[in-house]
């Protein structure tokens, strides 16, 4: 399974990005009075700041109070969640909680941090003439990464066991000359908002997903 | 199969211990220096993580690779980190840095009375031992036969 396609200019910002399969994780759960996760009320979202258990973590965000979802500290009508989480007549309360999503601007801060990263990896080597990271692994996530030789960096997250990204990635280059760089409207170096690139990405993954890299 | 060289840092920040065997380029920089940008990228890479990661992490990252080699990571639930570069084409790392910590490194640092957590260690018994046991690991081998 492919989770994201990111393309990060020679400069290091990032110029495109697109998330393919990208699994929701939610979890409901009834509490009892008193609650015993710590959450963040800020003015956007509440999210659990302390205390973790059955699938909630830290940094997940607080989505639907008894089915009734959450838009910016409010109930949908218009009770304040923060009160009424501290009323104890309110409870047993069923709450659902969300990891969330990345939002574009930290996909941008995440591409430029990997730069850094990348130039470091090489010059930390213990061999000489070493490139930079090529493949990053977590238990959750295997990010592959490929630089051409103009200094673009294509990266794919992928479930670890994933093969041949190698080859996808190199698909992908392939795409970005035909539909991005072919493309008279393309300035370099700036966002990549090409449809045909788009469509024919979506195509390539889609069908790399299904029968693996023999038909790509 | 090689190993190249080995960091040990605690959960400060403070390198506790540094060790080579066949590294074969140096970065340039005093050791000081470069445990710091070490243990930095190390920190901005577990980050990285836990942000790109699309499902919750537990372990968090655990290797990456370049064209030449690859650095291995592990990290105790004390917030010890073992930091281990070897070639690209090493399995079984992610064992040999639990074995050390477990076999080598609680034997004789933790063991030992005379160290205070959180200083570098300086033990002659410590760093023989660690000798021994990355020496005769498989992954060290082959290439200095």
């Amino acid at each position: 399974m492919i989770y994201g396609v990111y393309i990060v200019s020679k400069s290091g910002g990032l110029i495109f990005h697109h998330d393919h399969s990208v699994p929701r994780i939610e979890t409901e759960k009834t509490f009892s009075f008193p609650l015993d996760l710590k959450l963040d009320f800020s003015k956007k979202c509440i999210s659990v700041i302390f205390g973790q258990r059955d699938g909630i973590y830290v940094g997940h965000h607080l989505i639907a109070v008894n089915g009734i979802s959450v838009n910016s500290g409010a109930l949908e009508d218009g009770r304040n969640v923060k009160e009424m989480l501290e009323n104890e007549e309110n409870y047993p309360v069923n709450l659902r909680f969300c990891r969330p999503r990345m939002t574009t601007n930290e996909k941008i801060f995440l591409a430029s941090m990997f730069y850094p990263l990348f130039a470091i990896a090489s010059q930390l080597s213990p061999e000489p003439k070493s490139s930079g990271i090529e493949i990053l692994e977590a238990d959750t996530f295997k990010l592959h990464c490929f630089q051409t030789l103009t200094g673009v960096k294509f990266m794919v997250v992928a479930e670890p066991i994933q093969t041949g990204v190698e080859i996808l990635l190199k698909k992908i280059y392939e795409l970005y000359s035909d539909y991005a760089l072919k493309n008279p409207f393309y300035s370099l170096e700036q966002p990549l908002r090409c449809e045909l690139f788009d469509t024919n990405l979506q195509q390539l993954l889609d069908s790399f997903e299904k029968t693996g890299i023999t038909n790509i | 199969m090689t190993i190249y060289n080995l960091y040990i840092f605690d959960r400060h920040g403070t390198m506790l211990y540094y060790a080579e065997w066949n590294r074969v380029k140096q970065s340039g920089i005093t050791r000081d220096e470069e445990s710091k940008l070490m243990y930095g990228s190390l920190y901005s890479i577990k980050s990285f993580v836990s942000k790109i990661s699309p499902l919750d992490t537990r372990e968090g990252f655990l290797y990456y690779k370049t064209d030449k080699y690859a650095l291995h990571y592990f990290e105790t639930a004390s917030g010890l980190k073992f930091v281990i570069n070897t070639d690209c084409s090493s399995t079984g790392v992610k064992d040999l840095l639990q074995q050390l910590y477990a076999k080598v490194f609680v034997e004789y640092t933790v063991k030992n009375p005379i160290w205070t957590p959180g200083t570098p260690i300086n033990s002659a018994l410590f760093k023989s031992k660690l000798d021994e046991f990355i020496k005769q690991s498989p992954i060290y081998g082959l290439k200095n036969v």
